[in-house]
């Protein structure tokens, strides 16, 4: 059982998490036709959307209630209007996803009330076009808490409470937002292997997959369709992939009673196995030779890789699941998470990471914990540590935006954690150091207190 | 406290555009109003970090919940040549349970604690946010009693994000700078060459292309304000000789103000552009003369000029042959806007269009002149329409801001990043010459080609290109010899041709001249391959293991599919 350790610092030194808001919007972006909508002043809108956009490598709708020092004193509920009506005329969106920011939350007003009166008022312009509500401040949570209260909002919003009936081989995913594009693309191949057809929500693969498509369009264009979400009851079973997503899977059973089964994570062997067998169970199909063969050959990568596995000290920094995710993968192999950093407290899965100890805490704190590892996990902004440090940076999660092609990757599955075995293992084998008589110097090594290894030459990654 | 301030910088006597307004209309500000939905630009905390936080040694401290920072650091293209604390990024990280308790103030005040103590940098910046302006935290007060407890500069800039623009931001940066830092510092070493350079961020590193034509003319940069900056320069910026001013839409309220208190005189130009960095020479030779410096100045300063622009024109010509005729369109703000086009339009490059939406009205009268046509000149044009001016390929290049540069990318149209994102630098005489050739790369790049050619496939996956392999159905049965052995029952055709449609698909491991013959061509496709022993390469075999051709003998000798059964 881990530890879960708070830091007391007043000021947070190149902040590991991304804001709520940004977390709910990535939700809403998976969706078919949406364009997320923050309720705040432009510039929470122009972050966020600049960020999307540096880590997709794509245009981003995301659009502002444009909030002023005069509507956040006199109350919000006009600009919140007037942005539902001009989004509706000027993109037809089939979705519009409104987060909240702290600006608004701070001033404090009944959001959700003022949102059904617009509706109510508003009913037939905005006839076609579903607005649910995520109240998401950014002085509170991170990425993961946004994307579950966007979902939450969509299954509670849209969702029909009245199944005509169960379509037995329907089912819901929810997918956490450390799912790339390609994770996606692997999960919904191995779902369909079964003979099963699955509606994924939020489904990024269609949304945020980059394609060049023949004309200009302002929403978002690919995703869970709106239709989908709302029949989303005829699933015979859900799959809730990361505990975070757990608060969703319990609306939909509560919205619908959907029965739900939760996996902790899908990188690693004995997890996917896990998944595989529910699918057989689901489906009452026997499990496809070709995924068999998937998964001796995942058996042959974690034979082949553990070697560059083993012993290796590995430290995280990343979103609770996430965290979970990647250090249950590394300690399957043998290596050993020396520093575990997460964004916030609250998730039940901390306890279960397999460290000693869990920091919330900020990338500057992953700097100071860091020395001595042999990799580093975390996002783009792990940078400028693992320039300090000299450790190599292998990059994970959100933000990415000094690489290309993070969305491609699959590290889920037996392929997929094939494939980060191999990836992982080939940043070791590519910062492996020649041996050195003062290296090796075994007098030399007995003076220092740290492990036995030349220092470290400053890196370029 | 923030109105009257933020009123002040309304009225600008240094703004032509501002003085060309009556006084009411003066009041509204400079940005025209939001319209929610409709509205995607930065707010003033951005405008004032872009121009603060290119001063490398200081400590940049955000105060207030997570997004502010957390969703913006670590973005900036500008270079340093010295230190790095401006790249770390500190905030107070606000919770709900501060804002609640009314913690806000206490938690600043520790957090600007920690970071002195932790790197003793020369100044703390504090940057107020909507949140803390919200709920009236004494920025003022934290700010003084820190300066006073810790022997550093602690500097308040309010420019909380929902009071304004990016731009008004910038301004209001300027104003900290004036209020807090400038003159606050006296250097020994004042001299009449010295000079300061506001708006130069230092992108890319492309001051560093600029400097060393000062350095040769014995002209020292006092200050420049941001890029490269040091604290101790920024508050000896009282005793510069000049000021060059680069961006005015920015900065104009600093450099006039500057004016009226050290009767510093300034000017407007810019480093982008050939003839542009020539004036700006003169000028700062001429200002310095004015103000006392020796005339034999105004004579080094042709002869270096004389000298590079012969060079760099040189080198411009070669591109020449590769850009004459070759359509520009230009996208983005106010300076950059006519003197780049000016250059371009030099070696024969045809401006189709540009933007004049942050342009002073004397810009758009240079450009209307340059351009010799008012139609290509647009205030700012929407993502629609940009896209379907690309689509239709009335450019070959557009040259933008990050914004849009995937209107750019989806019509498949070569692009260039000319602003504050860049990776290049294209300030001076030699920067002019690397966006010349930067635009020689991406215009003439193949990929253009490759994308820009229709797909074979139509939208249902029917092959509508040429073909391949030059098979009709009826002449391939005919061409191909009778197989000896007869695929087996239950339908196991050939893998990876599960249609009959698709002939193309020769690439599947030499099966062309395989099964085209074969009973099952011409079937509805049978069922998907079957799995585990049967993967790509296994090959129906008929239970004696006769092999009809040698692709079969190929793919069974590779033993795929036969030792391992999952």
């Amino acid at each position: 059982m881990a530890h879960v350790l708070h830091s007391e610092k007043a000021a947070s030194t190149n902040p590991l998490k991304s804001s709520q808001p940004l977390g709910a919007a990535f939700a809403f972006l998976g969706v078919d036709g949406c364009v997320p909508l923050f309720h705040g002043s432009q510039g929470c809108t122009s972050f966020a959307l600049v960020l999307f956009v540096r880590h997709f490598k794509e245009t981003i709708p995301l659009q502002t209630t444009a909030m002023d020092e005069v509507a956040t004193i006199m109350g919000g509920a006009d600009h919140l209007e007037e942005a539902i009506l001009n989004l509706k005329s000027r993109t037809k969106p089939k979705l519009i996803g409104v987060c909240t920011t702290a600006l608004v939350e701070t001033r404090g007003e009944d959001f959700a009330g003022d949102l059904a009166m617009i509706k109510a008022r508003r009913a037939e312009v905005l006839a076609g076009t579903e607005v649910v509500l995520a109240a998401t401040p950014d002085f509170n949570g991170s990425i993961e808490e946004g994307w579950s209260k966007a979902v939450v909002s969509m299954i509670d919003g849209i969702t029909s409470r009245v199944s005509p009936r169960r379509n037995p081989r329907r089912i819901a995913v929810l997918p956490g937002f450390d799912m790339t594009v390609a994770d996606i693309e692997e999960i919904r191949e191995t779902i369909e292997a079964f003979g099963l057809e699955p509606t994924i929500l939020p489904d990024v693969s269609g949304a945020l997959d980059g394609t060049v498509p023949g004309k200009w369009i302002p929403t978002t264009y690919g995703g869970t369709s709106v239709e989908d979400i709302r029949s989303l009851g005829e699933a015979v079973h859900c799959l809730a992939i990361g505990e975070n997503q757990r608060a969703a899977a319990e609306k939909l059973a509560e919205v619908a009673d959907v029965p739900y089964t939760l996996f902790s994570t899908l990188t690693g062997l004995k997890p996917y196995d896990r998944f595989v067998t529910a699918l057989s169970e689901i489906s009452g199909r026997p499990v496809p030779a070709k995924l068999r063969r998937q998964r001796s050959q995942l058996a042959d990568a974690l034979l082949d890789g553990h070697f560059h596995f083993g012993g290796k000290k590995i430290a995280i920094a990343a979103e609770p699941d996430h965290l979970y995710r990647l250090a249950t993968f590394f300690a399957a192999l043998g290596a050993e998470v020396t520093t575990a950093v997460t964004t916030t407290s609250g998730s039940a899965i901390l306890r279960k990471v397999p460290v000693d100890e869990v920091h919330v805490g900020d990338l500057g704190l992953f700097e100071k914990l860091a020395g001595g590892a042999d990799l580093l996990v975390t996002h783009s902004h792990g940078r400028q540590a693992s320039e300090h440090l000299g450790i190599p940076l292998f990059r994970v999660g959100f933000p990415i935006f000094d690489r290309l092609g993070a969305q491609h990757r699959c590290h889920v599955g037996y392929r997929g954690t094939r494939d980060l075995i191999f990836d992982v293992a080939n940043v070791f084998q590519s910062n492996l150091h020649e041996p050195t008589p003062e290296g090796l110097n075994p007098f030399a090594r007995r003076e220092s207190d740290h492990d036995s290894r030349p220092s470290p030459e400053p890196r370029r990654h | 406290m923030l109105s009257p301030k933020v009123q002040n910088l309304f009225d600008e006597p240094g703004c032509d555009k501002n003085q060309a307004k009556d006084e009411k209309a003066r009041k509204k500000g400079c940005s025209k109003p939001l319209t929610p939905g409709a509205a995607a630009g930065g707010c003033a905390f951005d405008g004032a970090k872009i121009v603060l936080q290119p001063i490398t040694d200081v400590a940049h401290l955000v105060h207030a919940p997570l997004a502010c920072e957390g969703n913006s650091w670590d973005n900036r293209g500008a270079a340093s040549s010295g230190p790095m604390l401006w790249r770390t990024s500190f905030t107070t990280d606000l919770t709900e349970l501060d804002v609640v308790m009314g913690q806000g103030e206490r938690k600043l005040y520790k957090a600007i604690r920690e970071i002195v103590e932790e790197h003793a940098p020369p100044a703390v910046f504090v940057y107020e946010t909507c949140v803390t302006a919200l709920i009236g935290d004494d920025l003022d007060a934290v700010c003084r009693h820190a300066t006073d407890k810790f022997g550093v500069p602690v500097i308040p800039v309010h420019a909380a994000g929902f009071v304004g623009s990016k731009n008004l931001g910038n301004k209001l940066a300027g104003e900290a700078l004036l209020d807090h830092v400038i003159g606050t510092h006296e250097p020994d070493d004042v001299g009449p060459y010295d000079i300061n350079i506001l708006g130069e961020f230092n992108l890319a590193g492309e001051f560093w292309m600029v400097k060393p034509l000062l350095d040769e003319l014995g002209i020292r940069i006092r200050a420049c304000i941001p890029g490269d900056a040091r604290y101790l320069d920024v508050a000896s910026a009282h005793t510069a000789r000049a000021t060059m001013m680069v961006c005015s839409t920015a900065l104009i309220n600093l450099a006039r103000k500057m004016e009226e208190r050290w009767g510093i005189p300034f000017f407007e130009g810019s480093f982008y552009g050939v003839a542009d960095t020539s004036d700006a020479l003169r000028q700062i030779a001429k200002l310095l003369v004015a103000r006392g410096a020796d005339a034999e100045l105004i004579d080094r300063t042709e002869t270096l000029i004389a000298r590079e622009e012969a060079i760099a024109w040189a080198r411009l010509e070669a591109f020449r042959p590769r850009l004459e005729g070759k359509r520009v369109l230009l996208n983005t703000g106010g300076v950059k806007s006519w003197s780049i086009a000016s250059a371009l339009m030099e070696i024969g490059i045809e401006i189709v269009g540009t933007s004049t939406k942050k342009s002073t009205d004397e810009d758009k009268a240079r450009i209307k002149q340059l351009l010799e046509d008012e139609h290509k000149m647009f205030e700012g044009m929407a993502p629609r329409d940009l896209y379907a001016l690309l689509e239709r390929h009335d450019a070959d290049i557009m040259l933008s801001g990050g914004r849009t540069q995937f209107i750019a990318l989806k019509a498949r149209m070569p692009w260039l990043d000319i602003n504050q994102e860049r990776h290049h630098p294209y300030a001076g005489y030699d920067g002019m010459v690397e966006l010349v050739r930067q635009i020689d790369i991406a215009i003439h790049n193949p990929v253009f080609v490759e994308v820009n050619e229709p797909s074979p496939f139509d939208a249902d996956g029917t092959v509508i290109g040429e073909k391949v392999i030059g098979l009709s159905r009826r002449s391939a049965v005919a061409a191909e010899p009778p197989l000896p052995v007869p695929p087996p029952p239950g339908g196991r055709g050939l893998v990876g041709m599960g249609s009959s449609q698709s002939f193309g698909r020769a690439d599947v491991g030499g099966f062309s001249g395989f099964g085209a013959g074969s009973p099952t061509a011409g079937a509805p496709s049978s069922s998907p391959p079957s799995r585990g022993r049967d993967r790509e390469g296994g090959v129906g075999l008929s239970a004696d293991g006769e092999l009809a051709t040698h692709t079969h003998k190929k793919f069974a000798a590779s033993g795929a599919g036969d030792a391992d059964d999952c």
